[in-house]
């Protein structure tokens, strides 16, 4: 009775979480889903929108702008990951490691040292833990709620457009998208930037929630957005089939992501294990329709009658 | 409406797997031609056309459609000129996108891709009257998977696509040798509806031979990157399997070599 109680007390800082880094997932489902690309850029740019938005909000900026700020440095990160790739000709997934790893150099940079702190009683700020229990619109679950319709509804418009359809098609099929006249290395940069944009935005928000930015804030950040997309695909892939609904799924995703893990925790986990069980889960989610397909072929041959050995 | 131009590729040079595709290639096509190309095995006919397309750069030599030099431009520029079929019924298409988003990316090529939005509801009438000509019941599947189209079905689906902004240039490469030989008539009959309609300079690659001498108004036959053989009109009409198969031995001094050719 007492962990449920604690549980019931944790579940909006859960869900809080969840939203925010439901936004952060949403832009992995970009690279990951849309464009068939395993991009860890994101560890380095989730770090680099909080590093700006901190640095910005403390020197008195608005802060929308700094969040929009924020989204455009999350751009450029994608960028040169994108660019890398497509100029360079280097594999997506090595291009975005060596982004991550400069990143990690420029984000301290940006803030000076390894972390730095916006106390919300001297600072202005759109979200803050503290107010998760207000009944208030600075309720991070009001704000970041808002603002995840708000994006959906943006990004359902975008893959809507003649240039959104374009680099769905680039992640589907590039020689058919060159042959109907794609640029398909303009739309795999554009789908990075967009990603890594989205990724950066959500990282300045979760550093004003939990009111200080850190350079180690990505750490692992693009397993828990995989987490976020398979979960979210597992439990309702099957009634989400429209585009709008999909990225719902994986904001949903990452808020039961997030009341595992408190629930985990709250029945006592060590915390320190808790990104090796992030990377079991998303290694067995990842692995099931690679068993299942493989379960299926072998049934297929035995209804068939063929020998084993055949 | 077509000229290839001296052109020639080599592939790995300098390597122990290097292999001359294109040994000085010549062609002119005026337009409304509808030529066939046939050879055996790497002679080079699928090369010749991923070079029209711009899937590899040239070593050297030209290519002009229309009066353009595209001999330097991008494939994904080219394709504002060029409708392709590929042999793979998977690559032609989208398989996770609906048969009406295809269609639509299709009517776009050559266009800028800005925030339009990227189906009007007045394309949807249009595509729904065109894929009735297909028969084969895509009409009322409009927002369906591509995905769950049969190869066939996916084929023909890709020729609409090719032709629905007239090209200036339509490459068939052996886009029925995957299917069945039902559906492979199916899909060479809806080819030549649809090339005739649109009066579509055309060159296709098939391995059937007796496809290749009914079908179109000009036939030419490859060997180790050269065109041996070109023959059209009338003297065309005339020819059989029988005297391709001589021509091939006397050109090329050997016996035609493909393991896909079909003499029926």
């Amino acid at each position: 009775m007492e962990i449920l109680q604690q549980l019931l007390n944790a579940l909006p800082g859960s869900i809080s979480q969840g939203l925010i880094w439901g936004i952060m997932a949403i832009g992995v489902y970009i690279t990951y889903r849309v464009l068939d690309v395993a991009d860890l850029t994101v560890d380095g740019s989730f770090a680099t929108g909080g590093v700006v938005a901190v640095i910005l909000i403390l020197n008195g900026w608005n802060l929308w702008l700094s969040m929009l700020m924020a989204f455009i440095a999350g751009l450029l990160t994608g960028a040169i990951t994108g660019l890398l790739h497509t100029l360079m000709g280097i594999p997506p997934i090595l291009a975005g490691i060596l982004t991550q790893l400069s990143l990690y150099s420029i984000n301290l940079k940006i803030l000076g040292k390894a972390n730095q702190s916006v106390n919300v009683n001297q600072t202005d700020l759109l979200v803050s833990l503290r107010w998760v229990r207000e009944l208030a619109f600075h309720n991070p679950l009001i704000t970041v709620g808002i603002v995840v319709v708000i994006l959906i509804g943006i990004l359902y418009w975008f893959f809507g457009t003649e240039m959104g359809c374009g680099l769905r098609a680039t992640g589907a099929n590039l020689n058919m998208s060159r042959a109907q006249g794609i640029n398909t290395s303009f739309n795999k940069v554009l789908g990075i930037m967009l990603s890594n944009g989205l990724v950066a935005f959500a990282g300045a928000f979760l550093a004003q929630y939990q009111g200080f930015a850190d350079v180690k804030q990505g750490q692992g950040a693009i397993v828990i957005g995989l987490a976020a997309v398979i979960i979210g695909e597992a439990i309702f892939g099957k009634i989400f089939k429209n585009f709008a609904l999909r990225l719902l799924s994986v904001v949903l995703g990452s808020i039961v992501y997030y009341i595992v893990v408190q629930t985990v925790i709250t029945l006592g986990l060590d915390a320190n294990l808790l990104k090796l069980l992030s990377a079991v889960i998303v290694a067995i989610f990842l692995a099931i329709p690679y068993w299942k397909r493989e379960y299926k072929a072998k049934h297929m041959t035995k209804n068939k009658g063929g020998k084993v050995n055949a | 409406m077509l000229d290839i131009k001296n052109v020639e590729k080599t592939f790995n040079p300098g390597t122990i797997n290097e292999k001359k595709a294109l040994n000085g290639i010549n062609l002119h096509l005026d337009e409304g031609d509808f030529v066939t190309v046939i050879g055996g095995n790497g002679a080079g006919k699928s090369t010749m056309l991923n070079m029209v397309a711009g899937v590899y750069p040239v070593d050297c030599g030209n290519i002009v459609i229309d009066g353009f030099d595209v001999t330097r431009l991008p494939e994904y520029k080219r394709a504002k000129y060029l409708g392709r079929v590929f042999q793979d019924p998977m690559t032609g298409t989208a398989a996770d996108m609906q048969i009406e988003e295809n269609l639509a990316l299709a009517a776009r090529r050559g266009k800028t891709r800005l925030l339009r939005v990227g189906i009007t509801a007045k394309e949807r009438k249009e595509y729904k009257e065109l894929l009735k000509i297909l028969d084969l019941g895509l009409e009322e599947r409009l927002t369906a998977k591509v995905g769950l189209l049969s190869g066939g079905q996916r084929q023909a689906l890709t020729l609409l696509m090719a032709t629905l902004k007239k090209p200036k240039v339509l490459l068939l490469d052996e886009h029925t040798a995957a299917l069945d030989p039902k559906t492979a008539k199916k899909v060479l009959d809806i080819t030549e509806e649809i090339v005739q309609k649109n009066n579509l300079t055309t060159i296709m690659i098939t391995h059937n031979m007796a496809d290749a001498i009914r079908v179109g108004n000009r036939l030419i036959m490859m060997n180790n990157g050269k065109i041996i053989f070109d023959v059209s009109g009338e003297e065309k009409k005339k020819l059989t399997v029988a005297d391709l198969l001589e021509k091939f031995k006397i050109s090329a001094g050997e016996e035609l070599n493909n393991d896909r050719i079909l003499l029926s």
